[in-house]
């Protein structure tokens, strides 16, 4: 549609390559967990797999503020029919509840989006989607304000963020091992995705005035998450809490927007995709072997399932952060960056930590562990599950051990130099300051290094 | 009147001969199939003639009728729509008792009102189309000769009556004031004297008539029952060509007399588009009948167009244009799947009739799915982009408001369709399948090329985006 400024812009960067490769080996995943779980109708299923991970894909590729918008909105409805179709018992509401949170953020942003198109458009005669063209786009501070609430509420809703989160247990409760590991593996990214690509670039004054709230959020969202974690007798519920509890992590090191917490947040976000999408499989194949998903049924599992049982242990261990994994890199970066932002805040999200050695240790013991319960006798993971497992928990030691190359090749390169008073002078700086600005935006812009025929003259580093 | 002037005007020549023509040959006792090829043929050539007609315009034949690139369009438009709706009606009607060759005549004479009405420059052609329109409407609505039918019937004879009384009254207080019932003559006069407390109160009553037409809230509480109780084709009739000709009508009048310009009357429409965005969408939650639900759905979507009215000027008319050009194709298609659906004694309505029906008729389903989808504004469907442009208009003319309630309303219509979908898609078949009925064939290919441009529409914008543009500077 050139007529109106719409056009098919992908590329790649760090970012995105890191994203689009955990997309990938996630899909396999899916697809090698779904094996045996799915049995009826399993060409629509792969069907919607497949658009799904199309859509995921594209929202990390797509560099075209309407295409992301299309490629958005592509994955919610396959995503939606896998629960509704070949989830469990309360499958109609989750999925109604997922597909109602994200679409109404969504439109949030579309509004935003537009709202962009038009600003630029009336700035400076030229009427585009592309983010290229978007970026420094002059605009009073009332109007980036709002702007940036439309795309922060599809973000903070994807993500998901206290309290936009009460989706998302649900949805990963009842939806088919394969939509679990998806969802939380890759759906979840795409929030944390686009605040890093999108809101950040576009609304730098904006997003810098709303951090603190934001900020509160995050915590709120990982002390949230943990403690209700505690709380579930549901072992996919409880995985599902987890998640929330770390993306507050990855929420927190966004917003510090600073370069070790960002880079952390990245990190995170692969690590977290690979072990939560690794316990997801687990306790997939537990429910298709053992048919429940309360933890009160389950006990004593380890003598039957050994390799099980070990895989569960080394990817709880990961959750709860254990120096030498990829999770304890990507938490303590976020930690480490965000204490030069502000130590408070760093010290509470620490309190997540605490609680999160006491709901992984927990869960395995309470389904490993104990006294075998009569007939819970059940048969170990078979080859493809084991291969499965065992790539992810390649990727998770990799990361915690030897990151540099993945840092290096992925990572975001900004030398970002924000400290706390970096958000005072944001703030005194007033609107009309704009050469003032340019310098500062090119800050604030992760690394488009990979896309050098897009960058041109934008290399300001 | 000039040879031209006859090619102009010649698809309402070419209906209007149709029908005096089946009306002669169905004295003959002409068998069914006979007399719905008969309509649709005519359909097609009323078609076919836009291409000479268009080597015309613009042309005013006479002060009553505009024939420029816009009124074609809409033309188009509906008699495309028409031509659907037939091939529904053929399945739909084979076997069924009540009249047959009547109910292609009417047809043929509603779409006629309806084309009047797109091609009207003038109060008297506005009031003369929609009678046509309306009459015809009746006979259809009652057409299944069903206790259910002629209630909805009644009840819409006697609202449509009230409606055009106001709608009288109206013109003659708009007439008083200005003098003109050529609206290029009103904006005007309009322009010259500005507005009087008569001519507000006109166009109010004008617009309470149009509001009833439209099914706009708070006119819409006939809607529900007569979308329930008519045909499922004629329900399809009511939605897409009764609602968007006098959409086309409406858009053409308010923005060609300016009159939305006038601050008390963009209240009014305002108040009206939120109203119905809100009312449809939520009482479309609670029913348990697809029609119903369909009947509340077409409520909101009055709201939603509303809002690229609103929006005015070049951007909003040709976002008004592709929105209802989605919405026709969307909701012609989705009361097609149900019309496909319907047996013989009983129409397939309730949501629980619906269950497991992918897994039944997989194709069917998909096509139904897609509909509903295009209705709740996905991407890659027409009524994305349709609801992208009216956004686009709304935020271009700064109208926050409006669009953010467009934005929430939006959110909410996604329960209802989805919930739709999820019973189509549920595994369970609720009772012994039992040997479903054959699909007709004329409205399966129907429903098929509905699909096909709903997705064609949905991804390559272009054409019709250029023939909007163009239709767009007819008037402005």
């Amino acid at each position: 549609m050139p007529g109106i400024g719409v056009g098919i812009h992908l590329a790649v960067d760090g970012l995105g390559l890191a994203l689009a490769l955990l997309t990938a080996f996630l899909g396999m995943a899916a697809i090698a967990a779904s094996w045996t779980g799915i049995s009826e109708r399993t060409g629509f299923f792969h069907l919607c797999l497949m658009s799904v991970i199309a859509g995921v894909m594209g929202a990390f590729l797509a560099l075209d503020l309407l295409l992301f918008y299309v490629f958005w909105e592509l994955m919610l409805v396959p995503m939606f029919l896998m629960i509704a179709v070949w989830g469990h018992g309360g499958r109609y509401r989750a999925a109604l509840k997922f597909f109602i949170f994200t679409q109404a953020g969504s439109l949030l942003m579309l509004v935003s989006i537009l709202g962009l198109y038009f600003v630029h458009g009336t700035e400076t005669g030229i009427y585009t989607f592309d983010y290229m063209e978007l970026l420094d786009t002059p605009m009073g501070r009332a109007t980036e304000f709002w702007l940036m609430l439309g795309f922060l509420a599809a973000f903070a809703v994807k993500l998901p963020a206290v309290p936009f989160h009460t989706w998302l247990p649900e949805a990963h409760a009842e939806a088919p091992t394969g939509g679990s590991v998806i969802l939380a593996g890759l759906l979840l990214k795409t929030g944390a995705y686009g605040m890093i690509r999108f809101l950040f670039p576009l609304f730098p004054n904006a997003a810098e005035a709303i951090a603190p709230a934001v900020y509160a959020l995050a915590v709120i969202g990982i002390v949230y998450g943990a403690v209700l974690a505690l709380g579930q007798t549901d072992l996919k519920r409880l995985i599902a809490y987890t998640s929330v509890s770390h993306m507050g992590f990855v929420l927190l090191g966004i917003f510090a927007w600073e370069g070790l917490a960002l880079n952390g947040a990245l990190v995170l976000m692969v690590c977290h995709g690979a072990s939560t999408g690794a316990l997801f499989i687990i306790a997939g194949a537990i429910e298709e072997r053992a048919h429940t998903r309360e933890m009160a049924r389950m006990g004593g599992f380890w003598s039957s399932a050994p390799k099980m049982g070990g895989a569960a242990l080394f990817f709880a261990l990961a959750s709860l952060g254990l120096p030498g994994l990829g999770n304890f890199l990507g938490e303590f970066l976020v930690l480490l960056g965000v204490f030069g932002v502000n130590p408070l805040l760093a010290a509470s999200a620490a309190l997540g930590l605490v609680a999160s050695v006491i709901y992984s240790l927990w869960m395995v013991q309470k389904v490993f562990h104990g006294p075998a319960l009569p007939g819970a006798a059940m048969p170990d993971i078979g080859g493809r599950e084991a291969a499965t497992l065992a790539s992810m928990a390649a990727l998770v030691l990799w990361l915690g051990l030897y990151p540099a190359p993945f840092l290096d090749r992925m990572g975001i390169k900004g030398h970002i130099g924000k400290t706390a008073s970096g958000i005072e002078t944001g703030s005194a700086k007033g609107t009309g300051a704009n050469g003032l600005e340019a310098g500062r935006l090119a800050e604030h812009r992760p690394d488009m290094g990979d896309a050098p025929e897009r960058q041109g003259g934008r290399k300001e580093k | 009147m000039s040879a031209t002037d006859l090619v102009a005007i010649l698809p309402m020549l070419v209906l209007t001969m149709a029908a005096v023509a089946a009306t002669v040959l169905a004295a003959f006792r002409t068998s069914h199939a006979f007399n719905a090829a008969l309509a649709v043929s005519a359909f097609a050539l009323a078609l076919f003639s836009l291409v000479p007609a268009s080597n015309a315009a613009p042309r005013a034949v006479t002060a009553l009728i505009s024939v420029d690139a816009y009124s074609l369009l809409f033309t188009g438009l509906l008699l495309g729509a028409a031509i659907a709706v037939t091939l529904f009606s053929y399945g739909y009607n084979e076997g069924r008792e009540g009249g047959l060759a009547e109910f292609y005549i009417v047809l043929l004479i509603a779409t006629l009102g309806a084309i009047v009405l797109a091609v009207s420059a003038h109060v008297a052609t506005f009031f003369l189309g929609l009678e046509i329109l309306g009459v015809s409407l009746y006979v259809l609505i009652a057409s299944d000769l069903g206790e259910r039918a002629n209630e909805a019937s009644i009840k819409y004879l006697i609202l449509a009556g009230i409606a055009s009384s106001f709608l009288v009254f109206g013109m003659a207080l708009v007439y008083t004031e200005l003098g003109t019932m050529e609206f290029s003559e009103m904006a005007r006069r309009t322009g010259e004297s500005g507005a009087g407390p008569l001519l507000l109160a006109g166009l109010a009553m004008i617009t309470v008539a149009a509001g009833f037409k439209l099914a706009a809230a708070p006119f819409h509480m006939w809607a529900p029952d007569v979308y329930e109780g008519a045909p499922a084709p004629v329900g399809a009739f009511l939605a897409a060509v009764s609602k968007g000709a006098v959409a086309a009508l409406l858009l053409r009048f308010f923005l060609q007399t300016g009159s939305l310009a006038l601050h008390p009357l963009f209240i009014v429409f305002g108040a009206v588009a939120v109203a119905s965005m809100f009312t449809g969408n939520i009482l479309a939650l609670f029913q348990t009948s697809i029609k119903r639900t369909l009947a509340y759905s077409s409520i909101a979507h009055v709201g939603y167009l509303l809002i690229a009215f609103l929006a005015g000027g070049r951007a909003g008319m040709v976002a008004a244009g592709y929105y209802l050009a989605a919405y026709f194709v969307s909701i012609i298609g989705a009361f097609g799947a149900v019309t496909l659906l319907s047996g013989k004694d009983r129409e397939l309505d309730l949501l629980d009739d619906y269950r497991g029906l992918a897994w039944q008729r997989p194709w069917l389903a998909g096509a139904f799915a897609a509909m509903l989808l295009s209705l709740a504004g996905m991407p890659l469907t027409a009524g994305f982009l349709g609801k992208f442009f009216v956004a686009a208009a709304g935020v271009r003319e700064a109208l926050w408001f409006f669009v953010i309630a467009f934005a929430i309303n939006s959110a909410i219509a996604v329960y209802y369709y989805l919930r739709i979908i999820t019973v189509l898609f549920s595994p369970s078949y609720g009772e012994a399948p039992g040997p479903l009925p054959r699909l007709p064939l004329a409205g399966t290919v129907a429903l098929g090329a509905l699909t096909l441009l709903l997705v064609f529409l949905g991804v390559y914008p272009g054409p019709l985006l250029a023939l909007l543009e163009e239709a767009a500077s007819a008037f402005l």
